[in-house]
């Protein structure tokens, strides 16, 4: 059981870091992307719209984290 | 799923370089940092030699190695993957790891010397860039101009990314100025 959790932890922090926020950011943003495309308009403009925001947003959670 | 991966990588580099480029995270004095892990080391396992090898700092080196070797892995398999062609990026991190070697050992700097945060922020940046690529893409987007588009995301995400540093030193020294008024 301790294995495991400690593989879980060693897979996520791997994968995520120390910004779970961001994580989460990015796969909202591919979420939307999907539907807006499936939809059959134009989504290229989500991601990078969603990359500058939350760049900006985990820079500004840095700095008030110290 | 790949390309979204690339981008968490990514943005988790850019943030941490973009805050060193401005000041309010230390950079890595490597050779104060090398110092400081030799003395821990021995302090952990004094002399505790198993068949002439330490097992501590095999440990050490092998959990550093494994995890840096495999985010490396990830990113070659994720760009060869997303061209259909695994095998030219294999080809093409085998020659990479030649040229490091190579140069390496002609320079034979010490880590010190090399421009850590510079390097950080142009990886963190490729990554952030192909990231948004490939999410979009994978997500059914289709991008205008094709492969063409990266020609302008990389360069924007750069301007943006040089911007940030720039407002985060300008907040700051007013911020200094402000408290020695």
């Amino acid at each position: 059981m301790s294995a495991a959790r400690n593989v879980a932890l060693a897979v996520w922090d791997f994968v995520v870091g120390d910004d779970w926020i961001t994580a989460a950011g990015v796969a909202v943003a591919i979420a939307i992307t999907a539907v807006i495309a499936s939809a059959g308009a134009a989504a290229w403009w989500v991601m990078p719209v969603a990359v500058l925001v939350l760049l900006v947003q985990s820079v500004g959670r840095a700095l008030r984290g110290g | 799923m790949v390309g979204g991966l690339l981008l968490v990588f990514g943005l988790q580099w850019l943030r941490k370089a973009i805050l060193r480029a401005a000041g309010l995270k230390a950079l890595h004095d490597e050779t104060a940092l090398f110092a400081e892990e030799t003395e821990r080391a021995r302090a952990q396992a004094p002399g505790d030699e198993r068949a002439g090898i330490d097992p501590y700092a095999f440990t050490v080196s092998f959990k550093g190695v494994l995890l840096e070797g495999l985010e490396v892995v990830f990113i070659v398999l994720t760009f060869g993957a997303n061209q259909h062609r695994i095998g030219l990026a294999a080809v093409a991190a085998v020659a990479a790891v030649a040229v490091v070697v190579a140069v390496g050992f002609a320079v034979r700097a010490p880590l010190a010397r090399v421009p850590e945060n510079a390097l950080k922020f142009a990886v963190g940046v490729m990554l952030t860039s192909f990231g948004t690529f490939w999410s979009a893409e994978g997500a059914g987007a289709h991008w205008p101009a094709g492969d063409a588009a990266l020609l302008v995301i990389i360069p924007g995400l750069l301007i943006a990314a040089l911007t940030i540093v720039s407002w985060l030193r300008r907040a700051a020294a007013s911020r200094l100025v402000g408290r020695s008024a």
